[in-house]
């Protein structure tokens, strides 16, 4: 299988310059990830996990290292050095990210705001609520939502829609900042559903998970951090 | 690794300073200069070596303190003030190989009106504010070589109620309008001749909440309809998190630091960015 991923040597340590202070997030990090794999982080609060998805994401500057990606557009390349506008055509087109909040503009509709990711890659209308709709049902939104703020959703809603969001577009990779925090056990187990559904989709994934349980029998392999840095792979 | 797309507009090396210099401050160290003012010979260094390039359908979000050279720098790119030095390129303009500071005043009237729209902070410089609002708009038409006043009319209305202005009273003067409304007359006016770029120079500082959000939403909806390029000045981050693809810092006449809003909000390098960061509610 073809690597779509090969994080190496990354190191980041955040300068914070009023208090004069220097704090290593990340030290000499290593993942790669398959085509189709979906691998899991594990670790402690604190211990970089989310520092690795949002450096991948760039929406950390990584300082040491490299983020190999390969990409449909724009071939191999390093998202470590890539130029800025770049960067945010693969967030349009190819990089997917959930977080455990959603991060929405205010205002906005369920169904608008699942449509505005499909109309950002240039379709057209129609085609942009064709898209929406199908994917607002796929992941089960109660329909009388829809056409609500997502302000006031549960936090399963609130974690489907993000997905939904994030699969219109159909990236080939995407990354789940800990999905299941603030979950309870039966939205956990739709959430793992829906994993397993992308899964079989074919959906490259890298995800963060507190709870190991979760993990076991869904994540092709598995990765444990601790203070900034890999202890050891497990299987 | 090459770019795969060019530039709207391209800026290159921008300088702009009120009052001639002196010997003491000619080299631009900080010795000499409190800020970016030279305490010698009064000499003011607005904008300082401004470099950056903005691409299709993008918007740009410059940031900084009072008095960091954000005005500055979107009156020299429309034309309002003079440039000491510098070029900037603009895709659509000839070849996009042309320097538009270097053009003469018919031909930067020309870009001004054919390519680009720009809202103030003021609406009472950008509108003349005892015309009705639709005559507003026809200004801006008209200096654009329209003369079909039918055509002229029906556009106005279009833009208008594009922006919520409600259809009996697109004949009365801005002066009677308030100042939310002001702003979306300006903004209509700006857009009248589809230009691909629009400068938006603080427009939502001093409106209230709803109204400030209702403008944002037009923004956003028309730049997402029309495909234009914007660059927003502003100094409130909640608006550039909003609104903004890439985000540029500025401190004293100079771009401190520049890179994707998020990662200015969540990992910004230079002192000054975390400062401002930290300080928002």
């Amino acid at each position: 299988m073809e690597k779509i991923l090969a994080i190496e040597h990354l190191s980041k340590t955040f300068v914070i310059h009023n208090l004069n202070k220097q704090i290593e997030a990340l030290h000499d990090v290593c993942i790669d990830l398959k085509e189709g794999e979906f691998v899991g982080i594990t670790g402690k609060s604190g211990s970089g996990k989310s520092t690795v998805f949002k450096c991948i994401y760039r929406t950390y500057a990584p300082q040491q290292g490299c983020i190999w990606y390969h990409s449909k557009k724009f071939g191999l390349i390093n998202l470590a050095e890539l130029s800025e506008r770049q960067m945010i055509y693969l967030r349009k087109y190819e990089i997917g990210y959930v977080s455990q909040f959603l991060n929405i503009m205010p205002r906005t509709t369920a169904r608008e705001l699942v449509k505005q990711a499909v109309l950002e890659m240039g379709y057209e209308e129609e085609r942009a609520e064709l898209e929406a709709v199908k994917m607002l049902e796929h992941f089960e939104l109660d329909q009388e939502l829809w056409d609500c703020y997502p302000g006031t959703f549960s936090g399963g809603e609130k974690l489907r829609l993000n997905i939904a969001r994030a699969m219109v577009k159909r990236p080939k990779l995407l990354l789940l900042d800990e999905p299941t925090a603030s979950l309870d056990p039966a939205s956990k187990l739709k959430v793992r559903e829906l994993i397993e559904q992308l899964k079989r989709e074919g959906t490259t994934m890298i995800g963060i998970f507190h709870d190991i349980e979760f993990m076991e029998n869904l994540c092709t392999r598995e990765y444990t951090m601790r203070d900034g840095k890999l202890a050891d792979l497990e299987l | 690794m090459t770019e795969f797309e060019q530039p709207v507009l391209s800026v290159s090396n921008l300088n702009k300073q009120f009052g001639k210099g002196c010997p003491s401050c000619k080299d631009l160290n900080e010795d000499s200069l409190k800020k970016n003012y030279c305490p010698v010979c009064g000499t003011v260094y607005a904008c300082h070596d401004i470099t950056f390039e903005v691409y299709a359908g993008e918007i740009l979000g410059v940031v900084g303190e009072s008095g960091s050279g954000k005005s500055t720098l979107m009156q020299c790119l429309y034309f309002d003030q003079e440039v000491s030095s510098g070029e900037a390129y603009i895709s659509s303009y000839k070849d996009g190989k042309t320097d538009v500071f270097a053009e003469s005043s018919q031909q930067k009237r020309y870009i001004r009106n054919h390519i680009m729209g720009k809202v103030y902070q003021n609406p009472l410089l950008g509108l003349r504010i005892n015309f009705t609002s639709i005559g507003n708009i026809a200004e801006k038409l008209i200096a654009a070589g329209n003369r079909h006043v039918g055509k002229m009319e029906a556009r106005g209305k279009e833009l208008l109620e594009h922006v919520n202005i409600p259809i009996y009273r697109i004949k009365e003067a801005p002066k009677n309008f308030s100042g939310g409304m002001q702003q979306r007359v300006q903004i209509a006016k700006a857009l009248s001749n589809n230009p691909p770029l629009l400068l938006l120079d603080e427009v939502t500082t001093g409106l209230d909440l709803s109204v400030q959000a209702s403008v944002l939403d037009l923004i956003k909806t028309i730049q997402r309809e029309l495909q234009i390029t914007v660059v927003i000045v502003s100094h409130d981050l909640g608006v550039i998190r909003m609104l903004a693809d890439r985000t540029m810092v500025m401190l004293d006449g100079r771009i401190i630091e520049q890179g994707l809003t998020d990662q200015i909000l969540e990992d910004p390098q230079h002192g000054y960015t975390q400062h401002l960061v930290q300080s928002l509610l």
